[in-house]
């Protein structure tokens, strides 16, 4: 089936769940991404359970901080 | 207030757009933005924002100028470290442009000042490295009823949404509560390449400017997402049902400020 994946044309097999998208798309830190289908929430607890159809749109959305390390956060990592 | 000769000249490239005009110019001259860290992000939109002759800017930051710092934060110079991170942005505003006149707050964004920082401004840019940060901000804005841009940047990736009242969803709407500590990597050693702070900053910068002069559409209701590795634009459309959202939702469960535990690298000294 077609599915549109963060804004990408991609073909899967027919009724993979959410979860295994994920695992298919090698989303970084799973447990922590949010995911829409067809611009509706899908609930963190439900990956699993969400399959997917043939035309869906899916996006990933993730946990985006700052990416700067100041000195006490540089010298915490040494 | 009339423009002088030299103000006409100044912004002469924004008020020959249509979008912006000598009325535009003067609701910018009118404006206050508070910018909330004078880091990757802030340090761009912070130059572009005095460049425009925003009337008032806000800068809100703890810090001093670290020598790491540098290779991102360009408002701020080699001979400023050492320097509060708010006097070194506010000297370098200044000196682009003596219309503006820029306030400096040079204090960790808590739940105790959170709402009376961003309370004289008209509209917030968040510029900040952490999670509680960022959902302290957004619950303020939410609460305050303030118009604000998020954003962030990791590595060679960097993203942004804007929140204004009742017209789109809010962070928490998307991303619901913080991370556990160092679930996701924010300060430890992920990196960031430079020039991300300068694209996505500037685009906050950008986002303010259209909400003070009203041009264009904003970033309600939508994250635009950018890969540099890539050169890879993306707009994803955000749902826009709100109504369970815990903070902007019909039946908010969050009605007071919280601080989220700082991951052990945010922390003060
Ligand atoms: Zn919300």
């Amino acid at each position: 089936m077609k599915l549109t994946v963060a804004g990408k044309n991609k073909e899967y097999a027919d009724g993979i769940t959410v979860a295994q998208l994920v695992e298919l798309e090698n989303v970084e830190t799973p447990q922590y991404v949010t995911v829409t289908v067809n611009d509706e929430f899908v609930e963190s607890g439900s990956f699993a359970e969400t399959t997917l159809k043939d035309g869906d749109t899916v996006e990933f959305l993730y946990f985006m901080g700052g990416g700067s390390a100041t000195l006490h956060q540089y010298r915490s990592i040494d | 207030m009339a423009f002088t000769n030299e103000q006409l000249e100044r912004y002469s490239r924004h008020i020959i757009l249509k979008e912006v005009g000598a009325k535009g110019q003067k609701k910018l001259s009118q404006a206050k933005v508070l910018i909330i860290g004078a880091g990757g992000l802030g340090a761009p939109a912070a130059l572009y924002l005095a460049a425009a002759g925003v009337g008032t800017i806000g800068i809100v930051d703890a810090d001093e100028v670290d020598l790491s710092n540098l290779q991102r934060q360009v408002i701020h110079t080699t001979a400023d470290i050492g320097k509060p991170k708010v006097q070194s942005a506010k000297e370098t505003m200044e000196a682009i442009n003596p219309d503006v006149t820029v306030n400096t707050y040079h204090t960790f964004v808590t739940s105790e000042n959170v709402l009376d920082l961003i309370g004289d401004y008209d509209f917030i840019l968040d510029g900040t490295d952490n999670f509680p940060a960022k959902f302290l901000i957004n619950d303020a804005c939410v609460m305050a009823k303030k118009p604000f841009s998020h954003a962030g940047i990791i590595r060679f990736k960097g993203q942004l949404m804007t929140y204004v009242p009742g017209q789109g969803p809010c962070y928490r709407c998307v991303f619901k509560n913080p991370p556990p500590k160092d679930a996701v990597p924010t300060c430890k050693q992920a990196g960031v390449i430079g020039a991300m702070g300068g694209v996505i900053g500037s685009l906050q910068a950008m986002e303010a400017v259209k909400y003070i002069v009203g041009a264009g559409d904003l970033l309600t209701g939508w994250l635009l997402t950018f890969d540099a590795l890539k050169m890879e634009w993306h707009k994803v459309k955000l749902p826009s049902d709100t109504s369970k959202c815990a903070v902007c939702g019909d039946h908010p469960t969050i009605t007071e400020l919280v601080d989220y535990e700082q991951a052990e690298c945010d922390m003060k000294k």
